[in-house]
């Protein structure tokens, strides 16, 4: 097959795909909110005129004014442009401790479901165990142990959803094994981990790649919840959940500097959720017409 | 069943020690040295040096690991604590209650309201009641606990004055991080009752019982119900596990002294006694719930229950 051809093929998958997602009202709010948001986060400071740690003494706990639309925080920087920046650090956290998780979990799963025996027994038990510290104590561990920082937060993350998306994806791996194709595949000789990656994978991943868009969300909220007790990105840095941290103190004075980041947080997370929700039900073959 | 009962629990023990060798061998990687935050910056080296041995991290990996577990596990000693000189067990013993309590609490709430929500939604698929439940499940699960936590201190502490916003003097004060724990499973639990539902609602056992005449309430409780509650009884362990795993977090917002505050304070000055003791306890925890979930499962559903019996388990 050419690869024009597996173009022409692939394409309309795609974007049927795309259309089916959106057919459902929430999914299309989802993504409309969360385009909005990713635009407001990547493009927004270039018209912003003030920096993130832009320190501005002069108007200190301001409310919200034409100059500064989200109000100023206890050291007079600028909401607005500290909700920009911050929603890039939330955003990519989010997206890159799933997308660590996710593929991690894809490699230990796909190898435990294709090998069974000893490989699949060892895999599973390590995950037991794994899992018997629930994933946000490990996240709290992980995250002291390994310092503040944006990389070494991201793992912290990771570490905590790994199990799950091992056991689902061997679970997936273990329907699809005895099938034809893999008999097929390997009659010829084809090499294991071709079987495994190139022809088992593409037939186990739906569920997968719906658990890792709906676990962008709560990866999000575990974030701003490490940033919040002190673990995880710090303050100075604009991350949402640190911004909560740095206005927890206020919140008898001014209980606006809790409000904008939370709902920035919380409508993120709802936009995602919503799409995830929506692509469940795109791949979902029950559904599907 | 009493071997299946035998055999969970010795796995049960085993998972117990691994995850306290894995707390064990995490803590003993973190950077900075305990003596040393103890003692200060400016104390002397050779003071740190004596503190080091008195508290036994001068020992290598293996050697301390096995005191360690030796300790725990075979003499139940759980240490002192290096910052306060207080007996790990007697503050945990303490503190262990306030945990469970709103642990529990949360979860008896967000079963009931979650069910409940759940099978409204279900019955009354695709009218207003069906969108309203789940749009209000959706926005429980994307809006981050703690900062519900303190939204709703603002309103009910700040503004309305009806309730405390930290501390444990009275009754009151423990309603806001009782609410505030159960948030994230009533959404989950509606979410799950409501599609448990409607895959038994169009079964065929279903329209027989509407064909013979039988009262719509009977069919939802008695027919209906049982099928529901299969994934929410499923989900009962890990939700647990969830929110007693999540108590660092309220209990930071809340300023309540539970394990899980331990736990922070201990991991910020590297008190490791605290920190190894209160994840083995909060692993002890989770396992007990995982264990008496599997256990309530195999014993509530009849086709599991069966397998047990006539003594073939089939993976």
């Amino acid at each position: 097959m050419s690869s024009e051809n597996k173009n022409i093929k692939r394409q309309p998958e795609w974007i049927a795909l795309c259309r089916r997602v959106v057919k459902s009202g929430g999914a299309k709010l989802g993504a409309i909110i969360f385009a909005i948001i990713l635009l407001f986060c990547i493009f927004g400071p270039l018209f912003s005129s003030y920096g993130p740690n832009d320190i501005d003494l002069m108007s200190m706990y301001g409310g919200p004014t034409l100059k500064h639309p989200f109000g100023t925080d206890a050291l007079g920087r600028d909401m607005m442009a500290r909700l920009m920046y911050g929603g890039r650090y939330s955003i990519l956290l989010g997206i890159m401790a799933s997308f660590c998780s996710a593929f991690i979990g894809i490699v230990l799963g796909s190898i435990a479901g294709y090998f069974g025996g000893h490989t699949e027994t060892i895999i599973m038990r390590i995950m037991d165990i794994w899992s018997s510290l629930p994933g946000m104590l490990l996240c709290i561990l992980v995250s002291a142990v390994m310092g503040s920082g944006f990389l070494s937060t991201v793992l912290a993350l990771t570490v905590g959803s790994i199990p799950g998306g091992t056991r689902m994806i061997r679970g997936q791996v273990l329907q699809e094994r005895s099938k034809e194709y893999v008999e097929a595949a390997e009659a010829f000789n084809c090499p294991k981990y071709s079987i495994m990656f190139r022809h088992l994978l593409p037939n186990c991943i739906q569920p997968m790649i719906v658990m890792a868009t709906m676990s962008i969300g709560s990866v999000m909220i575990q974030a701003a919840s490490l940033s919040y007790i002190g673990l995880g990105v710090q303050p100075p840095t604009p991350e949402w959940g640190a911004m909560l941290a740095d206005g927890r103190s206020y919140i008898r004075t001014y209980p606006h500097l809790l409000l904008v980041p939370g709902l920035a947080i919380a409508a993120t997370v709802l936009a995602i959720n919503l799409l995830g929700d929506g692509l469940r039900s795109a791949l979902d073959p029950k559904l599907r017409d | 069943m009493a071997r299946y009962i035998i055999k969970r629990l010795l796995i049960m023990v085993v998972i117990v020690w691994c995850a306290a060798i894995v707390v064990f061998t995490l803590m003993y990687l973190a950077p900075g040295d305990p003596a040393r935050i103890l003692l200060g910056s400016e104390a002397d080296d050779n003071v740190i040096q004596m503190k080091r041995v008195a508290l036994g991290i001068d020992k290598p990996y293996l050697m301390q690991l096995g005191i360690f577990m030796y300790k725990t596990f075979v003499k139940f000693d759980f240490g002192t604590s290096w910052v306060y000189n207080v007996p790990v067990m007697s503050e945990l013993a303490e503190r262990l209650p306030r945990t469970i309590l709103i642990g529990f609490s949360a979860m008896i709430l967000n079963v009931a309201i979650g069910v409940f929500l759940g099978i409204k939604a279900a019955i009354h698929e695709g009218k207003w009641q069906d969108s309203t439940i789940m749009i209000i499940a959706m926005a429980f699960i994307s809006a981050p606990d703690f900062w519900v936590a303190l939204m709703l201190i603002i309103l009910f502490a700040q503004k309305l004055g009806w309730l405390p916003a930290y501390g444990i003097e009275s009754w009151k004060s423990y309603v806001l991080p009782i609410i505030c724990s159960c948030f994230g499973g009533i959404a989950v639990n509606a979410r799950q009752s409501r599609s448990a539902m409607l895959e038994v609602i169009r079964a065929d056992y279903i329209t027989t019982a509407r064909a013979k005449g039988q009262k719509e309430d009977v069919i939802v409780r008695k027919h209906m119900l049982p099928n529901a509650l299969m994934p929410v009884i499923t989900s009962l362990g890990n939700g647990l596990t969830s929110i007693v795993a999540g108590s660092p977090i309220i209990e930071t917002v809340f300023v309540i002294p539970g394990v899980g505050a331990y736990l922070l304070t201990g991991l910020n000055s590297r008190d490791l006694p605290v920190v190894r003791s209160c994840v083995v306890f909060l692993a002890i925890f989770s396992s007990i719930a995982m264990l008496l979930t599997d256990l309530a499962y195999a014993f509530l559903d009849p086709r599991i229950k069966a397998q047990y019996a006539s003594g073939r388990r089939t993976r």
